[in-house]
């Protein structure tokens, strides 16, 4: 069963039809954001968007735009429904994880529209298979209400300033104070751990320092165990931007190249954790 | 010093930064005395002239949190800033990465204190210097899982590696390691019967594989069984001690141990600590006829604790609930080092010779 122009039956559309001819343009961005069981995917003509949320205070969003697709139709204004990311992972990467130069796997992706499953046809080496994923009534999303114009603090970094911070904060500590300013130390991540406290400065004037724009001395914390998934999306990205607004929620915006060049988005959106107590120095 | 301790005790001091540990039984004991030059900048600070220049001890495993991976350590850091701040009770450790990023460690701290060994190098009858290659090589004959090993002297200058492995059935084998090219014996200065020590080799792996890396030449110090041996490395900038209690000998535990002069104290009765005043003082006079220099940085007796303020020794911490009570932690320590010699035919507290610093890391 030939994947590519499978033509559908008279009087069958799919809600949405997909096709990539490498998966792993999908699934490593659905694994940035993978830490929670399921996930709600919205499609639109723009491409497809996967929102993962825990604990009603974060919320990640993996955004694969159309053109990344071979092939990519919405019949419906959008299309959304809920499904399990673990098995939506699993049955992505069916043929295997590791990458062997030269073979990828092919992906078509079918939704007839409410109430049916999600179909996958994965090819791979002349192998098919083919899964079909239930799938449930969208919940409904947090917004966080952040927009450009209550953007109070901005920085863009190189990812790679980041990375080894991010993998080697210290799980000990609760949170993870941020602090933005235009005045020292301008951008420094705290812990507070059973060993001491720990804080991680970047000035101004870094290399890694792409954009800076902070207005205001601002030093919110966020839950570390949330924020934590997010070092997976900061290992693909090449940049990342922080924001924050007036209620200091947070804003992790990350840029990811994938093995055609492509980009495609993730983000982070946080709140900052209600318990405030006096930062340690 | 983390497969000794699991605290990291820093003492700086005139002649540089002393880091040290000591193992939960205190049959282990290592320091490294980083010399003012290792240091770009090396500011012990200001003691008055009652006032001893301030020591404080840390988690061992807080502290190599901040070195956490070595080799990112050495691409991205520049500098390494060490402070210790005790009204802030932190000690901070800064380091300066490149891309002009800097990470801030603030460590707590306990007060502590001094942690000493009481050794003489010059005291030990035998001397042995090699490369740790060399020592290294012998040792790799052995099981990995290895809890002691006998060190022994024989005629003609022969060195003996041995162990132990007892079966159920109650009999012994072991490895006898082929005699390596050994450098520079030291031929005892007494004569005395072939010594043999034996020691965890948990803790001398550790020092192997730093000697190893350092390219420094390993030099031991050995008397007779029961008597602390001593691994020294030395250079420019370092000067490494790695001191272990050994298994008196129940062998030659007839023999009255007799060097050093020793031998004339009465044998410990049940009030432990004035015995043990009364041995340390026979020790110090003897001490005080022995050629040579003492060692720069661990004196042969401890006066400073000795004379300490009686508000810094309740400022100590219990550290062990020993099995002398009241009396303060480096007495017990040099006890146990002398102990087995005070008792002649009862091994001393060397005896639970468990292995004491796991590896965690399960290096080979």
């Amino acid at each position: 069963m030939p994947l590519s122009a499978q033509p559908a039956a008279s009087g069958e559309r799919y809600a949405l039809s997909a096709s990539l001819d490498n998966a792993r343009h999908l699934s490593s961005l659905l694994r940035a954001v993978h830490f929670q069981d399921h996930a709600t995917c919205l499609a639109t003509a723009s491409g497809l968007r996967v929102t993962v949320e825990d604990a009603k205070c974060i919320q990640a969003n993996a955004f694969i735009q159309a053109e990344i697709f071979q092939e990519f139709s919405v019949q419906e204004e959008s299309v959304m429904f809920r499904i399990s990311l673990s098995v939506l992972l699993d049955c992505l990467t069916i043929f295997g994880t590791s990458s062997l130069p030269g073979t990828s796997t092919a992906l078509r992706m079918c939704y007839r529209g409410y109430g049916y499953p999600l179909m996958l046809f994965l090819e791979e080496g002349g192998v098919v298979t083919v899964c079909k994923i239930n799938t449930q009534e969208p919940e409904e999303l947090l917004d966080f209400d952040f927009c450009s114009t209550k953007v109070v603090n901005k920085i863009i970094l190189q990812s790679e300033g980041l990375r080894e911070a991010f993998a080697e904060l210290d799980m000990t500590s609760e949170v993870l104070q941020i602090t933005m300013s235009p005045d020292k130390p301008y951008f420094r991540l705290s812990t507070f751990g059973n060993a001491g406290s720990a804080h991680l400065d970047y000035p101004r004037d870094s290399d890694l320092m792409e954009a800076f724009h902070c207005n205001q001395t601002q030093t919110n914390r966020y839950k570390i165990s949330l924020l934590k998934p997010s070092t997976k999306a900061l290992a693909l990205s090449c940049k990342v931007s922080i924001r924050t607004d007036a209620q200091g929620f947070l804003s992790l915006q990350y840029m990811i190249r994938n093995e055609d060049g492509q980009i495609c988005f993730v983000e982070y959106y946080c709140c900052p954790d209600e318990n405030i107590t006096e930062a340690e120095l | 010093l983390s497969r000794i301790g699991d605290e990291l005790y820093l003492e700086p001091t005139e002649s540089g930064l002393s880091l040290r540990a000591v193992n939960s039984s205190r049959s282990a004991f290592a320091s490294f005395l980083f010399a003012p030059l290792f240091f770009q900048l090396y500011e012990p600070g200001s003691a008055g002239p009652d006032a001893e220049l301030f020591r404080c001890k840390v988690h061992m495993k807080s502290f190599l949190g901040v070195f956490r991976s070595l080799p990112s350590l050495e691409k991205s850091v520049g500098k390494c800033l060490i402070l210790l701040k005790p009204r802030a009770s932190r000690l901070v450790l800064q380091l300066h990465c490149k891309h002009g990023v800097t990470k801030t460690h603030n460590l707590a701290f306990q007060e502590c204190e001094r942690l000493q060994a009481v050794f003489d190098t010059q005291r030990c009858a035998s001397r042995l210097c090699a490369p740790a290659r060399v020592l290294a090589e012998a040792v790799v004959h052995f099981p990995p899982t290895l809890a002691e090993v006998t060190l022994g002297t024989g005629p003609g200058g022969r060195i003996s590696l041995r162990n132990y492995v007892e079966d159920e059935a109650g009999e012994s084998c072991g490895v006898r390691s082929p005699s390596p090219p050994w450098g520079a014996l030291q031929p005892p200065t007494h004569p005395v019967p072939p010594s043999r020590a034996e020691q965890d080799d948990g803790d001398r792996a550790g020092l192997l594989s730093f000697a190893e890396a350092s390219n420094l030449p390993l030099t031991i110090h050995f008397d007779e069984p029961g008597r602390p041996v001593i691994f020294t490395l030395d250079d420019t900038v370092l000067e490494v001690h790695l001191v272990l209690a050994t298994l008196s000998d129940l062998e030659s535990s007839s023999q009255s141990p007799s060097t050093n002069g020793v031998s004339h104290l009465p044998a410990p009765s049940d009030d432990f600590a004035d015995d043990l005043e009364s041995y340390m003082a026979a020790m110090e006079t003897s001490e005080g006829c022995s050629e040579g220099p003492p060692s720069p940085t661990f004196p042969l007796h401890t006066p400073r604790p000795a004379q300490s303020k009686p508000q810094q020794q309740e400022e100590e911490e219990e550290e062990e609930e020993g099995a002398v009570p009241g009396t303060p932690p480096h007495k017990k320590f040099r006890s146990l080092f002398f102990g087995s010699v005070m008792t002649p035919g009862r091994p001393g507290p060397a005896t639970t010779q468990e292995v004491l610093a796991e590896d965690s890391d399960g290096e080979s």
